[in-house]
């Protein structure tokens, strides 16, 4: 949905298939320091726009969060130059579809739309990077628009709200713990005048990376770029907070007491992120265990054992700072969420004791080198992609990642599993039912 | 190749408003056991995407077996007579492909993703699951299970209860109205024969429609239908007779208590299947009303102005046989009464006054531009193209849609708004804290 797309998880749904150097990608970086990658893709007569800010809720403080995400919603409220409420008016008239995503790292606006008619995204992101008119009355109006999304995705989620609670107990000082659409207190509370701030502040072209793929020329479309955008002067430079999690010592568990139905485990383990060497082993851990019905996770907990309706691990890596290993599990009517913990924890334990078979490594790689290759199958992903790679480093580390994957051995898979999925590094959260809905009738 | 420059030049006809075009989006055959093939050649991408559409869905079901057609389909990859379950995904699985099956009430669908270099296992695993599916009693118990409890944590969705809820009041016996997956007691119902009989009659060529997208030319293509479904047999199977669908008498409200923080709200009715010719002018209508994101009159004055919601839409669910029109959103409880009001009064008023120049061609516009943007990948090709065989929209449907939408008048938006909307005889369902809330419907 609209303005929406809070990022929980980055999937890896990459692009480019086999071989290295396979992204055919330009970029340019204009004088304002606003930087530009165009990927030419002629399959269809379409093309997306995408503008990324290297903003999100990691850049926010204490008693100040969802900022970055309330700001994404204001994006939508019209400029001097485009009137109130016209932004996606303008884009649906041209036939396009636009949408916009933020997430603890960055925030994304983008447009789908025949490609003879990218001029007309160009010119209207150029227009709201600085020219915005936000009023403390629209402010507050559209908070309350995020505070139902927020009741609707988290207060009345079960599992989402356990989620929330793991990852606010498993982080201690990187702002990682609060989530991106900011807490409800903190909402309630919020001051219009800091969101302002939080505009004028990071979004500059200096702090902003364009990303056009489609049937589109990369020399018009960037002559169009340099036209709306050139004339934005660079914004003061941004410092890039580096900030250390503290060492954890032991398990920390958490437990979230909801009107749910069936009871939910989910175990985080703190790991590196992609950019070390340890990360590629790291993922193809998460295809063994997760990877599909095939996979030990699925094959164990819901088909052999039935103690679970579902089971899945995910490693979440597309970080700056190193995030977390997932392993999750709803249980089945009737089954103890103590069995389930148990048996998740012994596939867990299974993999630190033998290494994977060649065959399941092998597998786990095809998966991901499979899903690079279908990805181009879209557009959008294809630009999602490059934009989260970009974000956390640059997106010449799609191809080293590949590279990386490919180099993993059963050992390798091994050796991480003991390595990081170890009680110090955990947090456990379960979710235990309450309560029952009750049906009125007519 | 051929294929892929017949389907830019569809493309650039519609662009270029004035010109008419015969070509088709597909090549369409007929094979001599009755399955219908379309097929697209796309080479830009080594890959090779396949919808099969079977009909057999829920509409098919014997009475009393609710979610028998969902089962079977489900049943599918979980056996055959010379795979096990896991021989199936471990496969599929190993190659970066996949293979999935889902259930629906008109047709099932199954999904095939594959490398090129592996599209010769994986026409030969889609052939072995939807032909000689095993069923075997061990495998339905498990899945039985499987979605029984998946049914249990449906109840911990609230937007879900309310669907289901509002569902069974506007279709009442009709299998519309009834969960593809059943209900914990219908799936109790269901014995291996029951399963078996319905593979066996519904699952026919002469009930089959297959898309094919991807870079995959027509020779290669006929290879492997000959070889891995030229052997199948069977004509296709009569529909069974539905219950008549009958409108309402005045609003039921259905309340159902939660003790969560919002009110989920839907309000609608019956509406209209995909093959009734008013569908062009109520995709406009339904566009200016609440279909069109923020260019619709619910967003604009629910959230925008309001702030009352965040997810404010109504839509038409049209299939063969029916359908509905459902207003939704969410709101804190104490809102509902307010958010209810509101989209009652912009359904009454789409009904009274015409809509402006500006709404109507606003929505024209997207409606007909956006085209593109719904086949612009192997994936969304394969499932529109079944979507245009079963719905009978012809070939040469991208020009048509066009056409259709182009004639569309503000006289016609008010007809089929007087029509198809009634705030009247509506079901309104509310999932939430009713003492908050104290609904005055």
């Amino acid at each position: 949905m609209k303005k929406a797309a809070i990022i929980f998880s980055l999937l890896f749904v990459l692009l480019c298939p086999h071989g290295a150097g396979a992204l055919n990608l330009k970029e340019y970086t204009l004088d304002n320091g606003l930087k530009v990658l165009i990927a030419e893709d002629h399959k269809a007569p379409t093309a997306t726009f995408q503008i990324w800010y290297r903003v999100g809720s990691v850049d926010e403080k204490i008693g100040k969060t969802g900022l970055s995400h309330l700001l994404e919603h204001m994006m939508f409220k019209g400029t001097a130059a485009h009137g109130p409420k016209s932004f996606s008016q303008a884009i649906q008239r041209a036939g396009g579809m636009d949408n916009a995503f933020t997430s603890r790292e960055y925030t994304g606006y983008f447009e789908l739309l025949a490609s003879d008619r990218i001029g007309l995204p160009i010119e209207l992101e150029a227009d709201r990077m600085r020219n915005l008119i936000l009023t403390p009355k629209a402010v507050l109006s559209e908070r309350d628009v995020v505070m139902e999304e927020r009741r609707m995705r988290y207060e009345d989620d079960p599992q989402n709200m356990l989620h929330e609670e793991v990852v606010a107990t498993a982080f201690k000082d990187h702002p990682y713990r609060w989530p991106v659409i900011g807490w409800m207190s903190d909402l309630k509370g919020l001051d219009p005048d800091d969101l302002i701030a939080h505009y004028k502040t990071y979004y500059a072209p200096n702090n902003a990376v364009i990303i056009v793929v489609g049937d589109v020329d990369s020399a018009q479309v960037l002559a169009k770029i340099k036209e709306s955008f050139g004339k934005i002067p660079r914004g003061p430079e941004i410092k890039e907070a580096h900030i250390r999690e503290d060492a954890q010592y032991g398990e920390k568990r958490v437990y979230v007491k909801k009107e749910a139905e069936l009871p939910y485990i989910l175990l985080v383990y703190k790991v590196p992120d992609i950019k070390d060497q340890d990360g590629y082993a790291l993922d193809v851990l998460a295809g063994v265990l997760s990877g599909g019905k095939s996979s030990r996770l699925y094959n164990s907990l819901v088909y052999e054992k039935q103690i679970a309706l579902s089971a899945w691990a995910s490693y979440e890596g597309l970080y700056r700072d190193p995030f977390l290993f997932y392993a999750a599990a709803t249980a089945s009517r009737g089954k103890k969420i103590e069995d389930v913990e148990k048996a998740l924890l012994d596939e867990l334990e299974n993999i630190k004791k033998d290494p994977p078979s060649e065959r399941e490594v092998q597998k786990a790689k095809n998966q991901i080198e499979g899903s690079f290759i279908m990805e181009q199958d879209s557009i959008y992903m294809q630009a999602r992609t490059i934009g989260s790679f970009e974000m956390i480093g640059g997106w010449r580390l799609v191809d080293k990642y590949l590279e990386g994957i490919r180099k993993v051995t059963p050992g390798d898979v091994q050796r991480v599993a003991a390595k990081y999925l170890v009680a110090d590094r955990k947090t456990t959260g379960i979710l235990i039912p309450e309560g029952e809905g009750k049906s009125d009738g007519e | 190749m051929t294929r892929r420059i017949v389907l830019i030049f569809v493309f650039l006809l519609l662009l270029i408003p004035l010109r008419a075009s015969a070509a088709g989006i597909a090549e369409r055959e007929v094979l001599p056991n009755g399955m219908v093939i379309l097929h697209v050649e796309r080479t830009g991408l080594p890959i090779v995407k396949v919808s099969f559409a079977i009909k057999a869905g829920s509409v098919a079901e014997p009475p009393g077996k609710a979610g028998l057609a969902n089962l079977t389909a489900d049943l599918l990859n979980e056996g055959t007579a010379t795979r096990s379950s896991k021989d199936i995904s471990d496969a599929i699985e190993f190659v970066g492909g996949s293979l999935n099956t889902s259930g629906g009430a008109d047709y099932i669908t199954v999904t095939l993703s594959v490398l090129k270099k592996d599209v010769e296992l994986g026409f030969d695993l889609l052939s072995d699951i939807v032909l000689h599916p095993a069923f075997s009693e061990e495998e339905i118990q498990r899945r039985k299970a499987i979605i029984k409890s998946s049914i249990i944590q449906q109840k911990e969705e609230p937007g879900t209860v309310a669907s289901k809820a509002f569902l069974k009041a506007v279709f009442g016996d009709h299998p519309y109205g009834i969960p593809v997956e059943g209900t914990e007691e219908s799936l109790d119902a269901i014995t291996r024969q029951d399963i078996v009989d319905f593979h066996k009659t519904y699952y026919v060529p002469g009930n089959g429609i297959m898309a094919v997208s991807g870079d995959i030319d027509r020779k290669e293509l006929h290879a492997l239908l000959d070889r891995f479904f030229g052997g199948w047999k069977g004509r296709e199977v009569a529909a069974r007779p539905l219950p008549v669908l009958r409108k309402g008498d005045g609003p039921r409200v259905i309340k159902i208590q939660r003790d969560i923080t919002q009110a989920n709200v839907i309000l609608g009715h019956l509406g209209i299947s995909r093959e009734d010719p008013d569908y062009y002018a109520v995709s406009v209508m339904n566009y200016i009303l609440g279909g069109g994101g923020f260019a619709s009159r619910l967003m604009d004055n629910i959230r925008d102005n309001k702030g009352l919601s965040y997810d404010v839409h109504s839509f038409y669910s049209t299939n063969k046989f029916g359908g509905f029109f459902e207003a939704g959103l969410q709101t804190k409880n104490g809102s509902a009464n307010a958010a209810i009001g509101e989209i009652l009064k912009e359904m009454q008023r789409i009904r009274t006054e015409p809509v402006s120049d500006k709404e109507l061609n606003d929505a024209k516009a997207y409606l007909t531009g956006s085209f593109p943007l719904r086949i612009d990948s192997n994936s969304k090709i394969a499932g529109f193209l079944v979507a245009v065989e079963y719905y009978r929209l012809g070939l040469d449907y991208v020009d048509k849609y066009k056409t259709f939408i182009d004639a569309v008048t503000k006289d016609d938006v008010l007809r089929v708004a007087k029509k198809y909307l009634d705030p009247k005889d509506y079901v309104l369902v509310v999932v939430g804290n009713l003492e908050k809330a104290s609904l005055r419907y």
